[in-house]
């Protein structure tokens, strides 16, 4: 059913409409995340203009969060450098699922790579169609990159104008990521890796370098090395 | 923040990026190294909530922040906006900082 109608142009075509609403109305509450960095970056310490670069540049919102956080923390380069390599490794993975997906030059797919994140692979994936995964990647991807980078730059320019602390926004940054981790809890793999990682980074806290704490929390994903419990089982008798 | 980091990262990101779409482009990866990555956010982002609410530097502490931060949690878990999860942490923090 679903199929869209690959002789109209992808903005015509009616059956493709939804799918666009959706991806658009993803990547304006993504613009608040980019508000919310805009005002945590320059609050950590970061000017208006470095701010606004990691958003143009590096556009994966958890480890932008990361690096600064450790960075504000008084953390050193390397361990900033770390721990926001390590959330950006999935997008990797996003990658792989992507390029089975993406029709396009190499020019095309270098481009494409930049705007291979959480986001735009979610709302492709979800599509029932090739030719409509890829409206719904580029979609999202160039409305989610300039929602989160006006974002960004209203946040950093309304953090520069305040103090911070007075309106407790040193809170926002881990009011945000409660908000981003929150709906991986479905999954109870998740959790135990979340209580893991929580208890590594508590306890290590007072005898490792700033930052450091959150490289070895990495260590809670070691549940993944099981196979979960609830997935079909495939090979019945080996 | 540094420049000398900004770039590194930039580099950094747009490998992992560049490497899974463009360079390994329809291989697979084996199951377990997926679900490994798949659970990263987790237990890392779990440890930024931990370190940005409950710590000082290399020090444990509890200040008004773990107040706004179990209200933002709250909200999270009643499925609230992501506005007015953040909101409702940086308010509550600040509310109590002035009491």
């Amino acid at each position: 059913m679903n199929e869209s109608a690959p002789n109209l142009p992808w903005w015509k075509d009616a059956t493709l409409r939804p799918a666009i609403a959706a991806c658009l109305t993803l990547s304006a509450a993504v613009g608040v995340f980019g508000f919310s960095f805009g005002v945590g970056s320059v609050a950590a310490g970061s000017t208006v203009l470095q701010t606004c670069a990691l958003s143009l540049l590096v556009f994966t919102g958890a480890s932008q969060f990361s690096a600064v956080s450790v960075i504000g923390a008084g953390g050193s380069i390397g361990s900033a450098l770390g721990g926001a390599l390590l959330l950006a490794a999935r997008n990797g993975v996003y990658g792989l699922a992507m390029s089975r997906r993406l029709d396009g030059g190499l020019g095309r797919k270098l481009l494409a790579a930049q705007l291979t994140i959480d986001e735009t692979t979610a709302m492709a994936v979800a599509q029932p169609d090739r030719r409509s995964q890829q409206v719904a990647f580029w979609v999202t991807g160039v409305a989610l990159y300039t929602f989160w980078n006006l974002g960004t730059l209203i946040g950093a320019l309304t953090g520069s104008a305040i103090d911070p602390k007075t309106f407790g926004l040193d809170a926002a940054f881990p009011a945000g990521f409660i908000a981003m981790v929150w709906p991986l809890f479905s999954d109870p793999r998740a959790r135990v890796a979340a209580v893991i990682g929580g208890i590594i980074c508590l306890i290590t806290v007072p005898f490792t370098p700033i930052g450091v704490p959150i490289l070895l929390s990495v260590f809670g994903v070691l549940v993944g090395l099981q196979k979960p419990v609830d997935a079909p089982k495939l090979e019945v008798a080996s | 923040m540094t420049w000398t980091l900004i770039i590194l990262l930039t580099l950094g990101a747009y490998a992992f990026k560049v490497t899974g779409l463009v360079f390994l482009g329809g291989r697979s990866l084996p199951p377990m190294f997926e679900r490994c990555l798949a659970l990263i956010p987790a237990a890392v982002v779990t440890a930024l909530v931990m370190k940005d609410t409950f710590t000082n530097g290399q020090d444990l502490v509890l200040d008004a922040r773990a107040l706004g931060i179990a209200v933002a949690g709250i909200a999270a878990w009643r499925k609230a906006p992501l506005i007015v999860v953040i909101v409702l942490g940086a308010a509550v923090t600040a509310l109590v900082r002035q009491i």
